[in-house]
């Protein structure tokens, strides 16, 4: 094992840790801010690939190819939406039917499994080739960490809005948010259209950084977003405000792929990855459940002034 | 104001738990009236409630507020109306967002929700006074998360963001039954002061026959989803307990079982 080896590998880990990290930034929207598990994403972060390498072949600009990527995102959100609140569907059943229409609707896009995009003829925003020796304003790493400060000052506005607030509201209690006039069903199927945009344009990323978009890239996805939220939400517990939590979840997906990267230079069977990230996240997941059960705390004293009203 | 005629609704239709909760049900409350719904479990108070504020749509009958025909609207277009407080303290509040973020949402009930920022530096300061109304220091707690406050500050708070804005019909589902007595004692008192101050048209049910006797200029009681009793005026005024005991059974023809209410 050599750890120059391991050493080379960390700024490929920290650009695609901070590529995951967008569609982290959209799983923790749905996860976390409207309390849905939506599965969309394992099929529009594909979408997203697949849309901006098609969009790049067929002559298009790279930053409009970008964009339309993303909206075809932001349109399986609305599709995962639609099955959930106009058609009562549950939202994880909602989610998985979108994720397997989408296979079908992903291998259409490309016309195979398949479509690799070259680096040396198309001008791409970023690669796994432009990592080392290229000009700063081309750096992979340095762009990417542009986009996500952006996309979080955005997202941190929306959040701060009356529209963005009401998707708060949602999330956290949708009885008083109907009590209060929110449209609790506009307000879920915005929050998935945001979502899978973010993951979809994430997608987008990921097919130009490893130079081809394929039909099994978002496999998984949600395992690998649920992961970095978990992990940025535990190592980052003292960020509070929704701008830094935001950031500890990109963190959380770069930490991510560096012990990814740690675990294959451990000489870890690849094969294993997938049935390692999934015990991983399921352990994260249940572990709170299972202290509360097993190992209660004392109660703790509620914070309340004056006499107990 | 509230115009309810012949309203019906039934649960579980067509299996063994089917309940028949709101039976023709037709009522009409002026404005400025404070009416106490009282009535034995499964009665329809609730019922009735959820039927006015559009939780789901009634299979039959028609619902008017001030004139306007409410009875297909959803439950959020209601909203603009209608101001609501419910038993379960966790119910009325955003658990996770703070004091004043709460009172930014219910500030804007009835409003379209813009791109504008979701609180104002201005409403900041309205809200610190009008939480003084309360007097249990939460004026100096804005940002604190609403998860972390009792029952009781949940509940006085929920009251609050009902009638924020002012409601054309202020609801009060059982909002005091979950509360120690001396919470809910208190968060009665508010709820007269703020019914007065702003001359608000209140439907409030309670379990407690004496808080039903005492509160409201008129009483109506509920049995299997019919109303059996209206009471207003002097009559109501000089209502006791017993009274009441004794008109259930003549009007229902059996006891009044539920012992919370006649103890409480």
């Amino acid at each position: 094992m050599n750890f120059v080896s391991l050493l080379n590998a960390m700024p490929g880990a920290l650009a695609q840790g901070l590529i995951w990290g967008i569609t982290a930034i959209g799983i923790y929207i749905t996860y976390k801010v409207l309390d849905i598990a939506d599965l969309t994403v394992d099929g529009s972060l594909g979408t997203g690939g697949a849309v901006c390498i098609m969009m790049m072949m067929s002559g298009h600009n790279v930053y409009v190819s970008m964009l339309v990527a993303m909206m075809a995102g932001m349109l399986t959100g609305l599709v995962t939406g639609i099955f959930h609140t106009f058609m009562g569907i549950p939202a994880i059943l909602a989610g998985i039917l979108t994720q397997l229409g989408l296979y079908s609707v992903n291998l259409k896009i490309m016309g195979k499994s398949n479509q690799a995009i070259n680096v040396d003829k198309y001008d791409l925003m970023v690669s796994l080739r432009y990592i080392k020796n290229v000009a700063i304003y081309q750096n992979t790493i340095l762009l990417v960490a542009l986009v996500v400060i952006i996309l979080i000052a955005v997202l941190y506005w929306f959040f701060g809005t009356e529209l963005g607030s009401s998707l708060r509201a949602t999330g956290c209690n949708a009885g008083m948010a109907r009590a209060q006039g929110i449209n609790t069903d506009f307000a879920k199927v915005l929050g998935l259209m945001i979502s899978n945009g973010l993951v979809a344009f994430s997608g987008s990323l990921l097919a130009q950084y490893q130079g081809f978009a394929d039909i099994n890239m978002g496999r998984g996805c949600i395992v690998i977003g649920l992961a970095a939220v978990i992990i940025g939400e535990a190592v980052f517990a003292f960020f509070h405000n929704f701008a830094a939590k935001l950031l500890a979840v990109t963190l959380g997906s770069v930490i991510y792929y560096f012990v990814y990267n740690v675990v294959i230079w451990l000489g870890i069977d690849a094969d294993l990855l997938k049935l390692l990230s999934a015990i991983v996240v399921a352990i994260f997941l249940a572990t709170p459940y299972l202290r509360s059960k097993y190992m209660p705390k004392k109660a703790v004293k509620k914070i309340t002034d004056g006499e107990g009203a | 104001m509230l115009k309810v005629s012949h309203v019906s609704k039934t649960f579980n239709a067509g299996t063994v738990n089917e309940k028949l909760a709101l039976d023709d049900f037709s009522i009409t409350i002026n404005e400025g009236d404070f009416i106490t719904v009282i009535g034995g479990n499964g009665a329809g108070k609730s019922t009735f409630m959820n039927a006015v504020a559009g939780v789901w749509r009634v299979d039959e009958g028609k619902i008017e507020i001030d004139g306007e025909d409410v009875t297909s609207l959803p439950e959020h277009k209601r909203a603009k109306y209608l101001g609501r407080v419910f038993q379960d303290p966790m119910l009325g509040t955003a658990a996770t967002m703070e004091i004043q973020e709460n009172l930014a949402l219910a500030k804007r009930r009835g409003l379209s929700r813009t791109l504008k920022p979701g609180i104002t530096k201005k409403e900041i300061k309205e809200y610190k006074e009008m939480l003084k109304i309360l007097d249990l220091g939460l004026e100096d707690r804005m940002t604190t998360k609403v998860g972390l406050l009792s029952g009781g500050q949940r509940q006085a708070l929920t009251l609050l963001m009902a009638t924020l804005k002012k409601p054309k019909l202020l609801l009060l589902d059982e909002h005091t039954a979950a509360l120690d007595p001396k919470t809910a004692a208190k968060v009665l008192e508010i709820t007269d002061k703020i019914v007065k101050r702003d001359n608000l048209t209140t439907l409030m049910i309670t379990h407690n026959m004496k808080d039903a006797i005492m509160h409201g200029n008129r009483l109506i009681m509920l049995n299997d989803g019919k109303i059996i009793l209206d009471i207003s005026g002097e009559e109501k005024k000089n209502l006791t307990v017993a009274d009441l005991l004794k008109k259930f059974e003549l009007a229902s023809g059996e006891e009044f079982t539920n012992d919370k209410a006649i103890l409480g």
